[in-house]
């Protein structure tokens, strides 16, 4: 495994997290497809039974957290995709991440053209 | 013989292909970014390429994490887009080189590059962007080569290594017997991190001695390691090893034609630079 470089805020997706993150993935990548995504919302929790996320994967997913997501394995590309059912930018999801209002994060990122 | 001609790059955004579509070329967000372009495409249309190599990284479209290649090159005459899952309109097929490619693959694997070679390879916005950005009258007339590295899953092949593969690419083309006009394009950067309570990280200082030194000392950049990339340019600003592949394909006398940078587009400092590159 790669030696990890403590860098604040990021995990770093490598090995132990691919393994860790497989099904919830696998899941996501799934979403490519608009009938897959219209599975997922019909029933939610048998989607997620049929791709073997465990718990803690099947919790981040109910609550939405995209921190919990990363925390149980998600990688941000798949993730994008199941943020993208609900129509969520990547300024929503910043913005949930790192606790601001969508503005207030609009804004951070604005800021640091000055 | 085939020349290479010049290096292009750009960010490579989602958000860049949702704007194209609905036309907010003159919308006060996207007008610094999108006024940048007319120079490219004036320097493109002087130039005239005939092929166009573009390097850049898959965001799961076409690989998944059951296999996920350092180094994968498109073999077929056409390259289908798809839907990525969020919203951005599906585009007509690239079209493709399956010749030129197959050259540059034994030479390549001839050189100890041993890379995935891909005859059906969906390509995503990292591929599809750039191309609208460039050749927006039609991003499918010129044939092109994909080249996707894997800038996803850790470990990623490190700059240094990038920078090689783009020199290979560089005497590949040089060898191709025909007489082409060849484009290389480096996508995606510059600094953005997407994940972690550090999403929204953007880092201008770095940006700004990326888009210097890449001209005259990509050396210098290329000693960096793909973690020294997270921790400067955050976790997806990592994509910078496409520049640096893009840069290695240049061989000759490298001039800076123009050069561009904005905060923010989405989450990004966005980049652009067009490259001469003189025999």
């Amino acid at each position: 495994m790669l030696e990890v470089h403590r860098i604040p805020g990021t995990t770093i997706f490598d090995g132990t997290q691919a393994m860790r993150g497989y099904a919830l993935n696998r899941m996501c990548f799934s979403f490519n497809q608009a009938e897959n995504r219209k599975d997922f919302l019909k029933d939610e929790e048998a989607y997620m039974e049929r791709y073997g996320l465990d718990e803690e994967q099947k919790a981040a997913v109910r609550a939405r957290k995209v921190l919990d997501l990363i925390a149980a394995g998600g990688n941000i590309y798949y993730l994008a995709k199941f943020a993208g059912i609900f129509g969520l930018t990547v300024q929503d999801i910043g913005a949930q991440q790192t606790g601001m209002s969508v503005e207030a994060f609009r804004q951070m990122l604005r800021s640091q053209g000055d | 013989m085939a020349r290479i001609v010049g290096g292009l790059t750009t960010s490579h955004i989602p958000a860049i292909g949702g704007a194209i579509a609905k036309k907010l070329f003159e919308d006060p967000y996207w007008k610094p970014f999108f006024d940048a372009y007319p120079k490219a495409r004036n320097w493109l249309d002087a130039v005239k390429p005939d092929a166009a190599i573009v390097i850049y990284n898959d965001h799961g479209l076409n690989f998944f994490l059951d296999k996920m290649p350092t180094f994968a090159i498109g073999a077929a005459d056409q390259y289908r887009n798809e839907d990525e899952g969020w919203g951005i309109p599906k585009l007509p097929p690239f079209k493709g080189d399956a010749k030129l490619s197959w050259h540059i693959i034994e030479s390549l694997v001839a050189e100890e590059f041993d890379i995935c070679h891909c005859q059906d390879m969906l390509v995503d916005h990292g591929f599809a962007v750039p191309m609208q950005l460039f050749w927006p009258q039609d991003p499918t007339a010129i044939p092109t080569v994909p080249v996707c590295i894997n800038t996803v899953q850790h470990p990623m092949p490190s700059p240094m290594r990038c920078f090689k593969l783009g020199r290979a690419i560089g005497r590949a083309i040089e060898s191709y017997p025909e007489d082409l006009k060849v484009v290389v394009v480096g996508t995606g950067g510059m600094s953005h991190q997407l994940d972690g309570t550090r999403a929204g990280f953007i880092n201008k200082a770095f940006d700004l001695m990326c888009l210097d030194k890449i001209v005259d000392e990509p050396e210098t950049l290329a000693k960096m390691s793909s973690l020294d990339l997270v921790r400067e340019a955050g976790a997806q600003g990592a994509e910078f090893i496409l520049w640096l592949a893009m840069r290695g394909a240049l061989t000759g006398r490298v001039r800076k034609v123009h050069s561009n940078y904005h905060i923010p587009i989405s989450n990004t400092g966005a980049g652009m630079l067009v490259l001469e590159n003189a025999a």
